[in-house]
């Protein structure tokens, strides 16, 4: 375990260290969120309801993190790396770890400034909101990283990580939503615990078939 | 350590592999040659694991952890400096004494130098010298090189030969090149690709 977690740190750490040389990912989202959320502000009119406004933040999430997850594999697949990865005798999932947590971080911290920008624009956010872009966070990152190592394998990449990736996040959006607007928020949040649960583990499990044949 | 009964390999409707016999003792050195497109790579990565074949068999009787594979690609990331490439392989591959193996490497190839360097600065050649760098770090026991003297120099391809001499002695080697002219002489086998 402590091998696996090693492996699965140093290939965090690398993607962490990419990012911070390249910088073309996180900068990209952050400009990308702060941009929606601007575009939404003018799009919504004026007497629009806070319920409306917490609806499209979650758009702005998503969108966000799909941008974030369409980079992940960019210089795997770029250098051929990915095979350099998978032929190393550690645990295969361990890539998965690590691109998992790396894709969080970014999100995060993009999601550390929309808040605010959020509550700028529209109306302030609770914490049963904040709780809820948590738990989605997890869910997004571990389905997205799986399915963004497939879209990198294909042609298409660009088309088909959003077209694998959006109904599988429907449900984030459900729970997420829900855990904004709802007077109880409790049941949404449990609904997103129990999505993010059920998907790291077949995440997790399914990315060693996604890697190799 | 390799056996091989008319494995093949076919993306969708395209053959990239006929049928293939061979067979490849632990300590032997396989020269795989043939035209572009007759499949040397192709059967390298079905070697490597890296692909299965889609009709006959293929055993290669060695651990993952145990195979060196020098690929077209050099499989290095480009941001990170050859150290930080080869510190991140080496850890993955648990190398002991993985800094001394490092910096070994590196001199021995001719990087120390630049190995601070990023590797998207690199020549081709450099580059070719860190891929085999990687697939070397780990001391592995089957050697996979694909047209290794790619974008070398002289001096390059003259410390590659030095190597091979020497790897060929504990190692088992399959290397892919179309101008095997220079490898006849350590080959213990050769496989023609039509």
């Amino acid at each position: 375990m402590r091998r696996y977690l090693a492996d699965a740190g140093a290939l965090a750490r690398k993607d962490l260290l990419l990012e911070l040389r390249a910088r073309d990912t996180l900068p990209a989202m952050l400009l990308f969120v702060v941009s929606v959320l601007v575009v939404f502000h003018f799009a919504l009119p004026t007497n629009a309801s806070a319920r409306a406004s917490l609806g499209l933040l979650w758009v702005a999430i998503l969108f966000t993190a799909l941008l974030g997850l369409g980079r992940s594999f960019v210089a795997e697949r770029e250098q051929g790396v990915l095979d350099g990865l998978v032929l190393a005798p550690s645990d295969r999932s361990a890539i998965w770890v690590g691109k998992v947590v790396s894709t969080l971080a970014f999100l995060v911290v993009a999601e550390v400034v929309a808040l605010p920008a959020f509550a700028l624009f529209f109306t302030a956010v609770d914490g049963s909101t904040i709780a809820g872009v948590a738990l989605a966070d997890v869910g997004i990152c571990a389905v997205g990283t799986v399915l963004a190592a497939m879209a990198a394998a294909g042609r298409a990449r660009e088309l088909l990580l959003p077209l694998l990736f959006l109904p599988l996040a429907i449900p984030i959006i459900v729970g997420g939503v829900g855990s904004s607007l709802a007077s109880s928020s409790g049941k949404y949040l449990g609904f997103l615990a129990l999505y993010d649960v059920i998907f790291v583990l077949v995440a997790w499990a399914a990315f060693e078939y996604v890697v190799t044949e | 350590m390799i056996r091989a009964r008319g494995a093949a390999r076919r993306f969708g409707n395209k053959r990239a592999l006929e049928p293939v016999d061979f067979e490849l003792p632990r300590g032997g050195f396989l020269v795989v040659t043939g035209p572009n497109g007759s499949g040397k790579t192709t059967l390298l990565r079905l070697c490597a694991g890296l692909l299965i074949p889609t009709s006959g068999e293929l055993e290669v009787n060695v651990e993952r952890g145990e195979i060196g594979y020098l690929a077209h690609d050099p499989l290095v990331y480009r941001e990170l400096t050859a150290i930080e490439n080869l510190d991140l392989y080496g850890r993955l591959y648990r190398v002991p004494e993985r800094r001394e193996r490092i910096g070994m490497l590196l001199e021995r190839f001719g990087l120390w130098e630049a190995r601070g360097e990023r590797t998207g600065s690199y020549s081709r050649g450099m580059m070719q010298r860190l891929a085999l760098c990687r697939a070397l770090l780990h001391d592995p026991a089957l050697l996979i090189l694909d047209e290794p003297g790619n974008a070398l120099d002289a001096a390059g391809e003259e410390l590659l030969e030095r190597e091979l001499e020497e790897l060929r002695r504990e190692r088992t080697l399959i290397v892919a090149s179309h101008t095997p002219e220079r490898l006849e002489r350590f080959a213990t086998g050769k496989l023609a690709l039509a």
